[in-house]
């Protein structure tokens, strides 16, 4: 049978939530997820000092192992998303998750060569991939319809602040210990350590199949996992929507390298500018979460990438210029906060609780792989026809582009559960 | 357990894991302290006044005071006390009117930026580096300067291997930009692929060609640039980080002989002329880009193992027909200035 979202208010799945307030849930979820990207964004910040400085090497090999990884990544994620949904158990495959990427860290401490160092990383990020769609399905089981925009908002500024302190703790630590590698991989592995820990202590094990099924009223077997629960129209909308949009979505890295022919102050702060778009991502992320919540999230995520197309013409634009820059990151930080979060609220709204978290991570994979699609070809166009030209033209396809998206999400908002 | 223990298991938890960490840190901090303080692992002395005559210009890499400075000795004699200077760099290059040095600023905010300074050590001019410095060279005349840098600064899903190779005239008259922009041509054929890379400039004795690596898609070559027709022309492939030596009959490069993911270079020389290129017998993994001590020998940096941040600079005949030799300890990015 279908179950609607909304067929949740009846249940008691947990204790009664006021709708503005969030979680305590949500807020754990968003310590674990701060701890843990202060320890791998503490270290990925330094790898390249790392590679070039002590393990003395170019980082020459590092092009196509990222692809090979962005592959694992987007396999691995809808792997945990099936689990998650199949054993009923989100809480425990998300702590596997992060616990691989912990263990990863220990790795770290003893990589000594190029290759163990790229092995490290892969079960980083298999572990990654694995954790992210049972945590957002967790946030969404443990969140009101009426604020689960609010909920992702508060889990993602808390992720963000992370990505935020990682860097700056690690260069400090670099500051004073020039040569202090390995303490920043005792530091990493340490918040690594707390945030399992917290997680496996301080958050329940929500199990949503089974607390609907003792919630119901009369008794019936709970509802089995199953592929043709994806199938619901919505989420197909919502995937060719977000895939769409993905496909148009071309990598900050472009953006930053326009930037930075542009203007010697974009040039000067070149390796910091995706610090400035975390801020901006990590202050927006609860009031666009917010206003997503009473205004639509179709609505907020379709805004997200009028932002993302204003940024692409702000870098393109012949004006260079600290303001410029500033807006250009402002613009970036406000597409992120519109729509990382938005989406997953946006994916476990049209799934099915019983395929929740594989909905999410159906909708996380078109986006990543899309986005991969997205960065090769703007490559291509970037050396064919210049990077301002290319720039333009994937403004000018990104705002074609943007209408239909929202016309295709119109039909997943209208049918959004009113109270 | 109730949800009061559990915060309190927590909270213990949390300050023995993040109070072990900064024990740690702070034991590597003071281990720091004392081997900065500690005197040099080798004879030094500071000096403003640059030493005149043929000598070689490194970054000096003996552990305690005085690491990480510009450094000479006599060429005469390297095993002589170094001179000192107080600049700082990651990668230096010298000719007899000028010294380009690119360094890694460190701070709560880290930068990245090139210098270049005349003779007496005055700043001429500094330029932003779009990361990790790598290698710098200067023309034998001393008008044209060259930079590599990684580009860093990326978040994690996008660190990749990207390179920015910029020339300029030293005077400040022309900037040609990231030889990216460049033409490139291989086998006849324009390369367009987005992921093309230039690293590693060694330049001509006129003031228009240049020797450099270009890759793409897992590729190397040994390209001649045109600084006038904006053109890299492919010559060799599987070639990187070229130098032309004294006499600009013949290039010595790294070339990558492992043929898997992780890299193993080894040093090879190319005869311009007759096309015959002679692997040299080292053994050890080079990355780094080779200088002529003379039209017979080449210079080199090779990491000091078990010392981190630690390297040694080592010589070998060019031709092929001797074992490599310790030059310079404790030293990183020579150069040689007549």
């Amino acid at each position: 049978m279908y179950i609607s979202f909304s067929d949740r208010r009846g249940g008691v799945t947990s204790p009664p939530k006021s709708a503005t307030k969030v979680s305590s849930v949500v807020v754990s979820l968003g310590v674990v997820s701060m701890l843990t990207d202060i320890s791998s964004e503490s270290v990925a910040a330094i790898l390249p000092l790392y590679i070039t400085g002590v393990i003395g090497l170019s980082t020459v090999a590092y092009g196509f192992i990222d692809g090979l990884y962005q592959g694992i990544s987007a396999f691995v994620r809808i792997a945990g998303g099936w689990a998650a949904d199949h054993g009923d158990q989100p809480k425990w495959i998300a702590f596997f998750g992060y616990g691989v990427s912990a263990l990863a860290r220990v790795g770290l401490l003893f990589a000594a060569g190029f290759g163990t160092l790229v092995g490290v990383l892969a079960l980083d990020r298999l572990g990654k991939g694995v954790r992210t769609a049972p945590r957002d399905a967790l946030i969404a089981a443990s969140s009101e319809p009426d604020n689960l925009g609010r909920s992702f908002g508060v889990h993602r500024m808390l992720d963000t602040v992370g990505a935020a302190v990682g860097p700056l703790l690690a260069f400090v630590i670099l500051f004073f210990i020039p040569d202090g590698y390995s303490t920043i991989f005792v530091v990493s592995l340490a918040f690594a350590i707390l945030g399992v820990v917290i997680l496996g202590i301080v958050v329940p094990n929500t199990r949503p199949r089974a607390d609907r099924a003792a919630a119901a009223a009369v008794p019936r077997p709970a509802a089995r996992f199953s592929w043709r629960q994806l199938a619901d129209p919505r989420l197909r909308r919502l995937l060719l929507c977000a895939g769409l949009l993905g496909l148009l979505t071309i990598g900050d890295g472009f953006i930053y390298l326009v930037l930075q022919s542009r203007g010697a102050f974009a040039a000067a702060w070149f390796p910091l500018l995706y610090v400035g778009t975390n801020v901006a991502f990590l202050l927006l992320a609860i009031p666009l979460g917010r206003l997503s919540d009473r205004f639509g999230r179709g609505r907020v995520f379709i805004i997200g990438h009028v932002a993302l197309l204003a940024a692409y013409i702000s870098a393109a634009l012949p004006v260079a210029g600290p303001l410029v820059t500033i807006l250009c990151l402002v613009l970036l930080g406000t597409f992120y906060a519109a729509t990382d979060g938005i989406l997953a609220a946006l994916a476990s709204q049209c799934a099915p609780e019983e395929a929740r978290a594989s909905g999410i991570a159906a909708a996380q994979t078109v986006v990543a792989l899309t986005r991969l699609v997205a960065s090769t070809g703007f490559g291509l166009l970037w050396f064919s026809l210049g990077r301002e030209n290319a720039m333009l033209i994937a403004a000018a396809a990104l705002a074609l582009v943007i209408p239909a998206a929202a016309l295709l999400l119109r039909g997943v908002v209208s049918r959004q559960p009113t109270r | 357990m109730t949800a009061r223990r559990r915060v309190w298991l927590v909270t213990i938890i949390g300050i023995l894991l993040l109070a072990g960490a900064a024990g740690y840190g702070i034991a590597a901090w003071a281990d720091h302290r004392a081997r900065v303080s500690a005197p040099s692992e080798v004879d030094s002395v500071v000096t403003d006044a640059r030493p005149a005559g043929a000598r070689v210009v490194f970054r000096n890499t003996a552990l305690g005071a005085g690491y990480g400075l510009v450094a000479s000795v006599p060429l005469s004699d390297p095993t002589a006390a170094r001179s000192l200077t107080d600049l700082a760099c990651d990668r230096v290059y010298a000719t007899a009117d000028l010294q380009s040095c690119l360094h890694i600023d460190r701070g709560v905010v880290t930068t990245f930026n090139g210098t270049l300074s005349d003779a007496s050590g005055r700043e001429l001019r500094s330029w932003p580096l779009a990361g990790v410095p790598s290698r710098t060279r200067i023309s034998a005349d001393s008008t044209l300067i060259a930079a590599t840098s990684f580009v860093t600064g990326e978040s994690y899903a996008t660190v990749g291997f990207a390179t920015m190779t910029t020339i300029s005239r030293t005077d400040g008259s022309q900037d040609y930009g990231n030889l990216e922009d460049f033409t490139l041509v291989v086998d006849g054929v324009r390369i367009t692929a987005p992921d093309r890379n230039v690293w590693g400039v060694t330049f001509g004795d006129d003031d228009t060609v240049f020797y450099a690596t270009a890759a793409s898609n897992n590729q190397t070559w040994l390209v001649r640039g045109d600084l006038a027709a904006r053109t890299l022309t492919a010559i060799r492939a599987t070639a990187e980080c070229p130098s032309l030596s004294p006499d600009g009959a013949r290039i010595a490069y790294k070339k990558e002989v492992s043929g898997t993911a992780t890299p193993r270079w080894s040093i090879a020389v190319l005869d311009l002329a007759t096309g015959a290129e002679t692997i040299l017998p080292e053994e050890r993994n080079v990355d780094d880009q080779v200088v002529w001590l003379d039209d017979d020998t080449l210079l080199y940096g090779l990491g000091r193992d078990g010392a981190i941040g630690d390297s040694d600079v080592w010589a070998v005949a060019a031709d092929g027909g001797g074992e490599p030799e310790l030059f310079l300890a404790h030293a990183w990015s020579p150069s040689v200035v007549r």
